[in-house]
């Protein structure tokens, strides 16, 4: 919270010229953070920021595009601000980016992991590396990396990459990622793996909150998934039309997805999705060595070629 | 479009119009004998191949899906398979985490001269996809099965 009272200033310093600045309050209890759409200054003062904020509010910026909107940011959050950008989906000049340095959010399904039920949260307080929850009249200490969300332990983007007003002092230290966990998963054998995903997505209850907290997921009402033409995904309630929507997501996301995660946060049912979105980016990588969200300037590979491919081996008959 | 019980494997192509079309064309002029397993859908360029017809065909039931085009630098419209060539490979490489077998989707060139090496194409994929048998349905027994096999991994 060290930065909270620098950023509420900022934040009220550049109010005017803004119609609203997007930012996190507390929600329902202690343990949840909630978006906040700050539009006057007693607004602001009710923003927290903590390793309690743990959505994406880049999602917001396409919805709100032709406002003057501010936006808060950590580290993952910028690159979805600057893969927007990129795409041309919000205007550089429609918006006030906030950055700040991040050292990882929490994981609210880690912390129900641990305590079984979050329906009786009493007090939550971060203190440092550590959070203290109390639920039902007891105490449980937590240490702060041990429930931080997965993406948090790989993180190599801790300062927002992209920002107006940047607040607090960047994070230089940053973790490799390799990839290590998709590694994993494709180290079972192919039938585990596809009765890994088949006895997942048997559980999918097709809420499609994984899109609407995409930030790349722009289309909204005109989604393939709803639209009868092209009918891609048929009525019916079956694991290959769940499992399929996934595909879909994951292959309309290739070279985009910045891994902010949101779909696997968003997720009632706690589906890996990430894993799809993940093992698709490590391809992109090593074809293409792109990353999404890096780079303003860039473009998405699967939109352009080379006549000559690096990477791409011409298959022989 | 039920397939002859236990010879043949349900194989879907989709070629191009102007190179592997006319080549699977030439290949019949000429009177090829080949593998009847493949069934062809013509599109208008490999451009045209969104990779998720390709995975809705293996997700309901498709033993092996195959997809042509112009050599590169001989697309009808200039480009189109470089795209392709682009996606299709993304694709090839996304399959294993899905628990697809990358060998039941390829993708090739094949210009509308080579009726010999369409031929060659059909027989070696076919053949392939004959190795690998028909592809795992997903239907209620095999639900189960998997969450059985989730419920005991964890």
């Amino acid at each position: 919270m060290q930065y909270l009272n620098e950023l509420k200033e900022k934040i009220k310093e550049n109010l005017p010229e803004l119609d609203m600045v997007v930012g996190w309050e507390q929600g329902f209890d202690s343990l949840r953070a909630s978006p906040l759409f700050m539009r006057t200054e007693d607004d602001v003062d009710k923003m927290i920021w903590g390793p309690l904020c743990v959505h994406n509010l880049a999602t917001y910026l396409p919805s709100l595009k032709g406002k003057k909107v501010g936006v808060v940011v950590k580290g993952c959050d910028s690159r979805s601000v600057i893969q927007l950008l990129q795409e041309k989906l919000i205007k550089r000049d429609d918006i006030m980016v906030f950055g700040l340095p991040c050292t990882g959010v929490v994981s609210l399904r880690k912390i129900q992991d641990n305590l079984g039920s979050l329906d009786y949260i009493e007090s939550t307080e971060v203190d440092g590396d550590s959070l203290n929850i109390t639920v039902d009249g007891t105490n449980h200490a937590f240490k702060l990396e041990d429930v931080a969300a997965n993406k948090c332990s790989r993180c190599q983007y801790h300062n927002a990459l992209l920002s107006d007003v940047f607040i607090g002092d960047p994070i230089t230290e940053e973790a490799e990622d390799e990839y290590t966990d998709v590694d994993e998963f494709e180290d079972m054998s192919l039938e585990d793996r596809m009765a890994f995903w088949v006895s997942n997505m048997s559980r999918c209850v097709s809420c499609y909150a994984c899109r609407n907290a995409c930030p790349m997921c722009v289309c909204r009402d005109h989604c393939v998934a709803q639209s009868r033409d092209p009918h891609w995904i048929t009525q019916e309630d079956t694991v290959q039309n769940k499992w399929f929507f996934q595909m879909i997501h994951s292959m309309h996301l290739a070279g985009r997805c910045t891994e902010c995660g949101e779909c696997e946060r968003a997720c009632p049912v706690g589906l890996p999705l990430l894993l799809l979105k993940r093992k698709m980016n490590k391809e992109i990588k090593e074809l293409f060595a792109y990353k999404a969200g890096t780079l303003i300037d860039a473009k998405t590979p699967l939109l352009s070629f080379k006549v000559e491919e690096d990477n791409i081996n011409e298959r022989g008959w | 479009m039920s397939a002859d019980s236990g010879k043949e494997l349900r194989i879907v192509g989709f070629l191009c119009n102007w190179c592997s079309y006319g080549g699977a064309d030439t290949a019949g002029v000429g009177r090829f004998q080949q593998p009847t397993d493949l069934r062809i859908i013509r599109v208008p360029c490999s451009g045209r191949v969104d990779p998720l017809f390709v995975l809705k065909s293996l997700v309901n039931g498709a033993d092996g899906v195959l997809v042509s085009g112009c050599h590169p630098r001989d697309c009808h419209y200039s480009e189109g398979n470089y795209y392709a060539r682009r996606r299709l490979e993304v694709l090839k490489r996304f399959l294993p985490v899905l628990g697809i077998d990358t060998r039941r989707f390829e993708y090739t060139w094949v210009s509308a001269s080579e009726g010999q090496k369409w031929k060659t194409v059909v027989e070696k994929f076919t053949e392939g996809i004959h190795e690998l048998g028909p592809a795992p349905v997903i239907d209620a027994t095999m639900i189960a099965k998997a969450q059985i096999l989730a419920a005991t991994a964890l």
